[in-house]
């Protein structure tokens, strides 16, 4: 299979460590991403939200390059990327839709379109769940971990592929592998507050709150996620949503290509946990603690 | 023949787009015909006179009424024709109603229509033949199937009418769904105080035989006289010697046994008593979880019995009954909530059911009628109770309305702050749906005296907290915001669907059912408790949802059908059955095999084997005559002469 990588615009930015564990979590396990030339941002919710037309050009240049690029899979780490270029790919099949995002392009995009997937499914396509127990060098047991996917990486569910939109389970099934235990966590797929931390931060940071005041009552010892923007809210604005919660967090959230990259023995620095608001240590010191006890 | 011809107008119905008048003077072209006229009302009693003084005044000898439907009217003109003389199946309907005015608007083709479906009736009464009805004898006794609140009505209503009665129960107790409640809208009356009566009623009464832990195996015969067989499962304790003191369950050692009178919300013994109210007040072994039965080693029931009524080695026992006709009133079960994976799909231990939390309530229930958390035994403080579970939801396949639910909700949260008087509940609802008599009254009561607080909106998830309580995450939908509530105990109003095997049984009764395994009744509105099959009648839930009064008013009328029935001695037969033309007949026996109702049989006619129709148990529904490959069997009344001529009529123009 030859993949093509779109990382999108916050592994550029806000979300670097993602970007790295990624990159080194793929490398480690023989998936080869190959960062597409010259793409352009997915448009995220601006764009979509005002012209689908608009929208659907944006991510028809991105499926085009990817296309042209000879790759029969294109994958995204992230959620909002992951669904725009999947909404975008499935309305170019109508032809009339097509034909007005083509007068849009300097070049109409190539015909046929390589999938769309996220990088978890990505790695889970290539190697199965005993391969990476396989790859295991540092065991997980003993981690509480709460899966949290967000709302939009199983929704809609006949586009996103996740099986049961409300109760997916692909990223426990990951990190179980590797040896952590994953809590049956009943808020994995609520929303963050997402891009409301900008206009009504009282939005998110209620939300949020609620999030990781469940996963402190069940005592994760961190939170696993998959999308730039939920870390962000659940992380950096932590202090905000404790206040809105009324309780007192220190919680870490990782991307689960971190948490992987820690099971397969790579260091902190190579899976960019510096990069984390609430530092990771916790959880490092009981990783350390429960090795040394087996 | 001589031939009169009616074209109802009714009213302006089919006068509205058929020139009634115009057919009337085309039919008297048809052969035969001597006399046609258009009245307005046909089915009023004038216009029935008027078909009699006809009959009289030009000598008819058969009758066709252009009209509606013959579903409704064709049995009321039948009486009509024989009142003046006739026999009634000299006389045919042509229905330019419903296949003709109602649905197209055109006057011309309509009534070109009208006068080509008139032109058939006419070809086919030409080929009728007078058809005379046999009579039987009824066997004076009724079945009734499933022991809940309908069941127990019918069963003491026939029974002080002088009609033996078979009543038939699935459970070891009768009292159905109602026995299991703690108190009923909308008085508030202790259910098993005023069903307890009727039960032991049910016991005493000396025209009732009961059956329980028994079920229907196999039916066969017709109204009047069917023959049941019930199959008596093998309750490993001899009831005749059992006297019910209970000792064997206080020493069962098998004390983990799922408690299913409870709805599961606790545990019992192996061999047990449901409850102390139940009738048989008989013991019975459950195989599953018996020591004794799955490893061989116990028997300790049969050491401590002092009658020595415990038999390991009972098996089934399938007896046959006699019965002249029979009331299905089996009930209904939850429908599988967990479904609902929002709702925690039956994962959370305090996310219950509305019958879970009626057996907290209950004195007799596992808490001894304190309302504690399942999980950890704790007295609820906020309760959640949510309605519409299953019920209206055609995403998970159930559209229809369970009916009693926003009743019986509201009865819980009165009953919950009267446990628990410093509790508050509250209550997502959709409507509030209380059109009985002090029903609207009793729900208001909830809001307005007891504090109930009414959230008309859904819920869309209900999680633990982790901390021990569970959130409720919904709607208000009238102040249009979304709310959260912390509940101790969420109770889910759960809908209601056909009981377990109701569409085997309707099967074997021969009863039509819809797509939710409810039994069809014969008409919505004017035959409620009957069925499309004589003989066979409806009580309860079994029809379709309702509360407890409506059921046991509907068990009363089953029993009131039964002696209008019981009252004749003999009945007579639909003479629309088939008949065996022997000369024809090859004895091939396809007709049997394929009679779903065993109304042919072979017979021997000097030495040829041949079928032969037993007409009482001929239903008439002509499958044997599509199947004979002789045309030997004709369909009286349906004769394959009769329907082509009718096809001639229409096609040689």
């Amino acid at each position: 299979m030859t993949y093509a990588y779109y990382p999108g615009c916050s592994a550029k930015g806000s979300s670097t460590d993602y970007e790295k564990s990624t990159q080194a979590v793929c490398d480690f396990l023989g998936l080869t991403l190959v960062e597409m030339p010259d793409w352009n941002c997915c448009g995220s919710t601006p764009a979509h939200a005002v012209d689908t037309e608009l929208s659907a050009a944006l991510c028809a240049r991105n499926l085009d390059i990817a296309a042209r690029q000879g790759a029969e899979m294109l994958l995204t780490p992230c959620p909002s990327c992951l669904s725009n270029l999947k909404h975008a790919a499935n309305r170019l099949e109508k032809p009339e839709f097509r034909a007005r995002v083509d007068a849009l392009l300097d070049n109409p995009a190539a015909g046929n379109f390589p999938a769309v997937t996220s990088v978890m499914q990505g790695i889970a396509a290539h190697c199965d769940v005993n391969d990476i127990a396989k790859h295991i060098r540092k065991n997980l047991k003993g981690l509480k971990l709460a899966a949290y996917y967000g709302c939009l990486m199983s929704r809609p569910a006949e586009l996103m592929d996740f099986g049961d939109p409300e109760n997916p389970s692909l990223m426990e099934n990951l990190l179980a592998a590797c040896g952590a235990e994953m809590l049956d966590f009943p808020l994995k797929t609520a929303c963050c507050g997402a891009s409301y931390g900008i206009p009504e931060r009282a939005v998110t940071a209620r939300l949020s709150g609620r999030i990781l005041k469940l996963a402190a009552c069940m005592q994760a010892d961190a939170v696993a996620v998959a999308c730039p923007l939920c870390q962000m809210n659940l992380d950096l604005r932590q202090p905000q949503a404790a206040k809105a919660a009324d309780a007192f967090f220190n919680m870490p959230v990782l991307y689960f290509t971190q948490i992987m990259g820690l099971a397969f023995g790579l260091s902190p620095a190579a899976l960019g946990l510096e990069k984390l608001r609430v530092s990771a240590d916790s959880l490092l010191r009981k990783l350390e603690a429960e090795g040394g006890k087996s | 023949m001589r031939i009169g011809i009616f074209i109802c107008h009714c009213g302006s119905n089919i006068a509205g787009t058929v020139d009634c008048a115009r057919v009337a003077e085309i039919s008297t072209g048809f052969p035969d015909v001597v006399y046609a006229t258009d009245p307005v009302y046909t089915c009023a009693e004038p216009g029935q006179a008027a078909i009699e003084a006809a009959i009289h005044d030009h000598r008819l000898d058969g009758v066709v009424v252009a009209s509606c439907s013959p579903r409704m009217h064709e049995p009321t003109f039948r009486r009509t024709v024989e009142r003046a003389g006739l026999n009634r199946y000299l006389f045919e309907m042509a229905n330019i109603r419903e296949h003709v005015s109602w649905i197209g608007k055109d006057r011309d083709a309509n009534t070109n229509k009208a006068a080509e479906l008139v032109k058939m009736a006419v070809a086919k009464l030409r080929n009728n033949r007078p058809l005379l009805a046999k009579s039987f004898e009824v066997n004076k006794k009724v079945l009734i199937v499933g022991g809940g609140v309908a069941g127990i009505q019918a069963a003491l209503d026939c029974a002080d009418g002088g009609v033996p009665v078979i009543l038939l129960e699935r459970e070891s107790t009768i009292g159905g769904k109602m026995a299991k409640l703690d108190k009923t809208f909308p008085t508030v009356d202790c259910s098993a105080c005023i069903l307890g009566p009727k039960m032991v009623d049910v016991a005493q009464h000396p025209n009732i035989t009961l059956y329980a832990y028994s079920e229907l195996e196999d039916i066969s015969g017709y109204i009047g006289n069917f023959t049941v067989k019930i199959r008596k499962r093998a309750t490993y304790v001899n009831w005749e010697k059992c006297t019910g003191c209970g000792a064997c369950s206080e020493k069962c050692p098998s004390k983990k046994t799922p408690d299913t009178f409870n709805e599961l919300t606790g545990v019992t013994t192996a061999i047990n008593i449901p409850f102390p109210q139940a009738i048989p007040k008989k013991a019975v072994i459950s195989a599953e979880h018996c020591r004794q039965l799955t490893k061989g080693k116990c028997g300790v029931c049969a050491k401590i019995c002092p009658t020595g009524a415990v038999v390991y080695d009972m098996q089934d026992d399938v007896v046959t009954e006699e019965v002249g006709c029979i009331i299905a009133a089996t009930g209904y079960d939850l429908m599988d909530w967990t479904v609902y994976r929002e709702y925690g799909g039956g994962q959370y231990p305090d996310v219950i059911t509305s019958l879970q939390y009626e057996r907290l309530l209950s004195t007799s229930g596992p808490t001894g009628g304190h309302i504690r958390r399942p999980s950890d035994g704790l007295e609820p403080k906020h309760i959640v109770f949510i309605q519409c579970v299953g019920s209206r939801d055609k995403s998970v396949g159930r559209p229809y309305c369970s009916g009693f639910c926003c009743m019986y909700t509201a009865k819980q949260a009165v009953l919950t702050k009267d446990h628990l008087p410093f509790s508050q509940s509250y209550v997502f609802y959709m409507d509030i749906r209380a059109p009985g008599k002090l029903y609207d009254e009793f729900t208001r009561r909830a809001v307005e005296e007891y504090g109930v607080e009414y959230i008309r909106g859904r819920v869309s998830a209900v999680y633990p907290d982790g901390e021990g309580a569970y959130v409720v995450m919904g709607v208000d939908t009238l102040l249009g915001r979304s709310v959260e509530i912390k509940a101790d105990i969420v109770v889910l109003a759960v809908g209601i669907e056909a009981s377990r095997g109701a569409a085997a049984l309707a099967e074997k009764l021969r009863i039509s059912y819809d797509n939710y395994g409810f039994f069809m009744e014969s008409h919505v509105k004017l035959k409620p408790v009957e069925t499309n099959t004589a003989g066979v009648f409806l009580a309860g839930v079994c029809q379709g949802a309702k509360d407890i009064p409506a059921s046991v008013a509907q068990g009363s009328a089953t029993a009131a059908k039964v002696l209008a029935l019981f009252a004749r001695d003999r009945l007579e037969n639909d003479p629309q059955t088939a008949q065996v033309d022997t000369r024809r007949c090859v004895g091939c026996g396809k007709c049997i095999r394929c009679c779903p109702f065993g109304a042919l049989k072979e017979t021997t006619i000097r030495g040829e084997i041949k079928a032969d129709v037993i007409e009482t148990v001929c239903q008439g529904c002509g499958l044997c005559t599509t199947t004979c490959p002789q045309g030997a069997v004709q369909l009286s009344h349906a004769t394959d002469n009769q329907i082509l001529a009718e096809v001639n009529a229409l096609c040689r123009c």
